[in-house]
């Protein structure tokens, strides 16, 4: 019972981990198509506005709060569970979390390759890490 | 995305120019030699508790750490400038290929056995890289309007763009 509670534990630190770092990409992403192209802007009008127009970004600002949120609750995880479960749980359950919410909330066309690519990317760290 | 005069709508949309594989490179090798940097620092400093919260403010005085930090401070703003002309989607796969290179340099630098199922994921890895690679860098054309919108550029000022 106690491996149990452990394990659910886990597990929800685990998801934790890949809801905030799905909502901090998507976040970070919106933010960075809303700023334009860096490379462009800065050519244009130098770094400085580049970097004031991303820092000044809501979208950004909620996109590193809940990449903090992640990354405090990988802790958490890390605490209850083993590294060799945690680290390759989150990240490949991220992807798949990712492909997600890019079509929905971000519009992407998260086509067949896509997908397909989401999948692969997801097992291959699943299996780096085991 | 290179802003480029409406005369040529023919070009296969966004096409990823060689300075846009540097950043995404970038995207891999800082967030790979970061994350070593990092450890090998961390396992000289020790584990901290949360009880000794101020011992991680010690952890950034060794050299190593602090090296790394610089390098992952590098892989946000390579992340970040992707993010800027590229899709969610295609711009992940890329920080992927991250753990691949740690394989690769364990294996030909440290001469640290790989397993063959970490093989068998490294090639699943690059395989779903290989697949987005593939495709087209920015899909979402909701928010390409919103951006031909926010540019306000005048048209003089465009055509000094088109260089590369």
């Amino acid at each position: 019972m106690k491996h149990f509670y452990a394990n659910l534990y886990t597990w929800s630190a685990i998801l934790a981990v890949v809801f905030a770092s799905v909502v901090g990409d998507v976040l970070l992403s919106r933010a960075m198509k809303q700023v334009g192209d860096v490379g462009a802007l800065r050519r244009r009008r130098g770094l400085w506005t580049v970097i004031v127009r991303v820092l000044s970004n809501q979208n950004f600002v909620l996109g590193v709060a809940a990449m903090a949120v992640a990354f405090f609750s990988l802790l958490f995880a890390l605490s209850w569970g083993d590294v060799s479960l945690v680290a390759p749980g989150a990240a490949s359950l991220t992807f798949i979390g990712n492909a997600f919410a890019a079509r929905i909330f971000l519009h992407e066309r998260v086509d067949q390759r896509r997908w397909i690519a989401a999948v692969l990317v997801a097992g291959g760290v699943a299996l780096l890490a085991g | 995305m290179r802003l480029q005069p409406r005369r040529s709508p023919s070009k296969p949309e966004f096409q990823v120019n060689l300075r846009k594989y540097i950043v995404l490179a970038g995207i891999t090798l800082f967030a790979a030699a970061g994350d070593s940097l990092l450890s090998r620092g961390m396992k000289q400093v020790g584990s901290i508790s949360l009880n000794h919260l101020q011992s991680a403010i010690f952890a950034i005085l060794n050299p190593w750490v602090a090296a790394g930090i610089i390098l992952l401070l590098a892989f946000f703003a390579s992340y970040m400038t992707a993010l800027s002309w590229a899709d969610l989607t295609y711009v992940l796969p890329a920080t992927s290929l991250g753990y691949v290179l740690l394989a690769l340099v364990a294996k030909f630098a440290l001469h640290e056995q790989v397993s063959p199922m970490r093989w068998a994921g490294i090639a699943l890895i690059a395989g779903g890289v290989g697949f987005v690679a593939g495709g087209p860098s920015l899909t979402s054309h909701a928010h390409r309007e919103r951006l031909e919108h926010l540019v306000e550029v005048d048209p003089a000022e465009i055509s000094s763009e088109v260089e590369v």
